[in-house]
């Protein structure tokens, strides 16, 4: 036996039949949100009703593990009705935590449902004590979900100096661009990441095949990437598109396709004091979701029982087929 | 801003590589059976639809490489499609899915993800993204498979059919 604490381990869902994938192969807790811009994944055919939601959290406490509802995206004026009814359905569900982004819907749960436990998403950007000491001290936040710019020893010093629970990717989608701040989206296709809950909407993306098997990939009216024959490709996302440069041709000048991989570095997270460790993909299929969280469930339980776990199936399941330990090894990583 | 009418317009289908199996295949015989799976499926899953939204009036053209027919998908509760199409034909789409059988097969029942197949180029779409994506989401809801699904539309002999879908799965899927 080892002297690590086993974290909590945090799995996304899309759908229902992904939250039941999930809880079977090993979630502690499972994140979805409702249909709608109000959360961070709003992607045709995906996401929850609330008649869903409300069954899938009676499956995850009958098996023991809690339902977080990612409430996530930023209301804009007009709108904010939307964002408050979908608080106000969670709590009446049942859910173990909202997770909200907005300082308006913070306060907004704080005060209509003071009992309700509320995590901090990392779209909130908060990195720093002063930032998570704020909506801890106004809002009661009991978690924070960190923005995946830190390294393991700086996740250590935010972990001493705030009063609250760290949650940290550990694998799945990472960008390089500040969290909840992007604009790449909404500046081609006049869709906000951050107020729609859509990055690269299906609706504006378009693949055209040519003759040699290789893939154009379009946003909007701009080409993002030409994929010739034998490459693989990723998601149709601006910050991960190969553009023509002043002073380069045809190169990721924002980054790669690449997804952040951290089962290396879990014993170190767990000494760092994280609470919760968080994979990504909502938008993933259920074939994903068992794969990694039975990967993840079989690494925690392994690490915290002194054992090596085999990981190598998981570079399959990575964008591009590569992966990255990101920020959080070293801040030269890109 | 991107010409979103011109992006709504059918695509046609081609292959200038049909052989003549195609054009020999009976598709007529095959036509009443693919009704009554696609009506089969609709009944058992009714959830598909409110996931598709306005995705299931959209034409899904699927192209298992190595078929000597294609697969034309209307999944519109009010009009529900699934019909063999001959290589030989021009055929109009919305969506187009193409991919080895085996793949598609395993991608359709969630046994390996659709993100990763794409990544690795397993799988090629092409057309209204939006649609095929919507359609992802929404088989991916469904906890059984489909070639479970398949079976149990044909009754008594379930066991039959289901045994002949994994057989023929081994078989195209050692070919293509």
């Amino acid at each position: 036996m080892s002297d690590l604490i086993k974290p909590e381990l945090v799995c996304p869902a899309g759908t229902p039949a992904s939250l039941r994938t999930a809880v079977d192969a090993g979630a502690n807790s499972v994140y979805c949100g409702f249909k709608g811009p109000t959360n961070a994944r709003n992607f045709p055919g995906l996401n929850f009703s609330k008649k869903e939601l409300s069954e899938s959290v009676k499956y995850a406490h009958d098996k023991d593990a809690m339902v977080l509802a990612a409430i996530n995206s930023f209301p804009t004026a007009g709108r904010t009705d939307i964002w408050k009814q979908a608080v106000d359905d969670a709590v009446e569900i049942g859910v173990d935590a909202v997770i909200i982004a907005d300082i308006g819907m913070a306060k907004y749960v704080a005060e209509q449902h003071p009992n309700q436990r509320l995590h901090l998403s990392v779209q909130a950007g908060a990195s720093s004590p002063e930032a998570i000491n704020f909506y801890v001290e106004r809002f009661n936040v009991k978690r924070v979900v960190l923005p995946r710019i830190l390294t393991v020893p700086e996740i250590k010093r935010v972990h001493d100096a705030i009063d609250c629970e760290i949650e940290a990717f550990v694998f799945g989608n990472i960008g390089m661009m500040a969290e909840g701040r992007c604009s790449l989206t909404n500046y081609v296709t006049g869709i906000s990441t951050n107020m729609d809950g859509v990055c690269s909407p299906a609706s504006h993306v378009d693949y055209e095949p040519d003759d040699d098997d290789g893939l154009t990939t379009r946003l909007g009216d701009f080409a993002i990437d030409c994929i010739s024959c034998g490459e693989t490709a990723g998601y149709p996302t601006i910050c991960k598109g190969r553009y023509d440069t002043a002073h380069k041709k045809n190169y990721y000048a924002f980054e790669e396709p690449i997804s952040l991989n951290l089962t290396r570095l879990l014993p170190d997270l767990m000494r760092a004091g994280v609470t919760a460790l968080k994979i990504e993909g909502r938008q993933r299929s259920r074939a994903y979701i068992r794969s990694v969280v039975s990967a993840f469930r079989d690494a925690v339980d392994a690490y915290a029982a002194g054992d090596e776990p085999d990981i190598t199936e998981l570079i399959a399941l990575t964008e591009g087929h590569k992966e990255t330990q990101g920020a959080f090894k070293s801040k030269s990583w890109r | 801003m991107r010409d979103k009418h011109k992006r709504d317009q059918p695509r046609i289908f081609k292959d200038s590589q049909a052989g003549p199996v195609s054009k020999a295949m009976p598709l007529f015989a095959m036509q009443p059976i693919l009704r009554r799976i696609v009506r089969h499926v609709a009944t058992l899953h009714p959830e598909l639809f409110e996931r598709l939204e306005d995705s299931c009036r959209k034409h899904f053209l699927i192209d298992a490489k190595g078929m000597p027919f294609l697969l034309l998908l209307r999944p519109d509760p009010d009009n529900l499609m699934l019909v063999a199409k001959s290589r030989h034909e021009e055929i109009p789409y919305d969506v187009l899915v193409s991919g080895k059988f085996k793949t598609l097969l395993r991608m359709i029942d969630s046994k390996t993800d659709s993100d990763a197949l794409f990544f690795n180029r397993d799988i090629m779409v092409t057309g209204d993204t939006e649609a095929i994506v919507a359609l992802r989401n929404a088989l991916d809801d469904m906890d059984a498979t489909l070639a479970d699904d398949v079976a149990t539309a044909f009754g008594p002999l379930r066991g039959p059919v289901r045994a002949s879908i994994d057989a023929a799965t081994k078989i195209v899927g050692s070919r293509t």
